[in-house]
């Protein structure tokens, strides 16, 4: 006697891949949707991210193609990407990591456990399966080695749900792979810093004018963004911040003459232009007898800093040779005055000064 | 089908997507949505994010102030 067996119909496993808009996210998401997963993308905005911003105020930089590399990663995958704005729960990881930060103001490790964390709860709402990042061992020197994988995978509350398709054949199998959802021996073994491996894959899978940005996509690991983040906390003496305050540390030159109150000095007419929108929130100076940079004050000033600031505002005016320079001082509720001044000439001061 | 629109003027990219992305998950297919934006980021991102999602991207209207997108809700399914 022979029985028929209905097999039960194979369910369509869903991940959600941590999309950054680097190459390694891009490529480990293909490894897995080639493997007939369901993959839709997620990224997070800290706020610090690099994406567009900078290229969007200077206008030295108009000329390049503007373009979110998240949301290219995704047209190329042909899949669904969310972004998710995380500003605020962002706050609590860069102000208290309990890592500590990386070269530069980077909290790599919290992030990454804050980011797989919050992927954690999405697939929990939206009823998929498992995660998969890019991360490769050995790529970062903090976020990214043999020794802290498990700790984001625990400390997100991930565990085996978090799936790195670059490098699992180097780590233990997780559940997706144990389960057979995914064919571990079709996943990868990248280690190291070498580039090669994700350069070769992308050729081989046909991806190209992928991005590699040389600083990264993230304004934390920049060192001089970082000095400028923790001149902020120190002047305020309160590691608080808001978003604002996050532009507003991407633009201009940043010049602190005293503790109590910086200069920010627009660039160019893109800067000047980006920082018009500020004048409500602060203090700021032009010139009038000559052409010259928007000036946004931040702290508290008395009458002998505004003359200084004034001073400085002509330094970087095309009235710098001249004897006087007219800087017009607005309030935040528009009221101005009119101050004649000497541009500010020590140099070696400005340079101290400089943030 | 109403017409809607979406103040995302001062927000540099990916906000304006990500407001954008929000506000469509309230409306209905056939809805038109107009994004107010400054960023001119926007004239390439808002596309891009249409054409993962399957909205529709009409069209795009700027001056010297503002950018205009005006995009067409569809299903998702
Ligand atoms: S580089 Fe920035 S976004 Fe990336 S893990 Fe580090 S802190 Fe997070």
């Amino acid at each position: 006697m022979s029985h028929s067996v209905n097999k039960p119909e194979k369910k369509q496993r869903k991940a959600v891949a941590l999309i950054s808009g680097g190459l390694d996210s891009l490529l480990a998401a293909k490894v897995i949707i080639d493997q007939g997963i369901h993959v839709e993308g997620i990224n997070f905005y800290t706020g610090f991210c690099v994406e567009g911003h900078t290229h969007a105020i200077r206008k030295k930089d108009k000329a390049k193609p503007k373009r979110n590399n998240a949301l290219w990663s995704a047209e190329q995958l042909g899949i669904q990407l969310h972004i998710v704005d995380v500003i605020e729960p962002y706050k609590e990881v860069l102000i208290n990591p309990s890592h500590g930060y990386g070269a530069n103001m980077n909290p790599c490790l919290d992030c990454k456990s804050f980011m797989v964390g919050q992927a954690v709860e999405w697939i929990k709402e939206n009823d998929f399966d498992f995660i998969i990042t890019g991360e490769v061992i050995g790529q970062r020197p903090m976020s990214q080695r043999r020794d802290t994988m498990p700790v984001i995978a625990a400390e997100s509350g991930a565990s085996d749900l978090l799936l790195r398709p670059l490098c699992a054949q180097l780590l233990p199998p997780t559940l997706p792979e144990k389960e057979g959802w995914v064919d571990r021996e079709k996943l990868l073994d990248f280690n190291g810093r070498t580039r090669k491996p994700q350069i070769e894959l992308a050729n081989k899978l046909g991806f190209q004018d992928f991005a590699q940005p040389a600083g990264g996509c993230c304004f934390l690991t920049d060192k001089n963004y970082s000095d400028r983040l923790v001149d902020l906390w120190q002047a305020r003496d309160t590691k608080a911040y808001e978003l604002d305050d996050v532009m507003l540390l991407k633009v201009g030159r940043h010049i602190r003459p005293k503790p109590n109150f910086k200069l920010i000095i627009g660039r160019e007419e893109g800067e000047n232009k980006f920082m018009e929108g500020y004048r409500k929130q602060f203090i700021h100076l032009y010139t009038i007898s000559a052409k010259g940079p928007l000036v946004l004050i931040e702290g508290n000033t008395d009458e002998k800093d505004l003359q200084l600031a004034a001073e400085i505002t002509a330094r970087y005016s095309q009235g710098r040779q001249e004897k006087t320079v007219t800087v017009a001082v607005k309030d935040q509720n528009g009221v101005s005055k009119l101050l004649n001044v000497k541009p500010f000439s020590n140099e070696e001061k400005l340079r101290d000064w400089y943030i | 089908m109403s017409h809607h629109i979406l103040d995302a003027k001062r927000l540099l990219c990916p906000m304006p997507v990500i407001r954008t992305q929000n506000k469509v998950k309230q409306l209905s297919p056939g809805d038109i949505l107009d994004v107010i934006c400054t960023d001119p980021g926007v004239t390439s991102d808002i596309p891009a994010w249409c054409r993962i999602t399957g909205h529709r991207f009409i069209d795009v209207k700027s001056d010297a102030d503002e950018i205009v997108i005006r995009i067409e809700i569809r299903s998702r399914d």
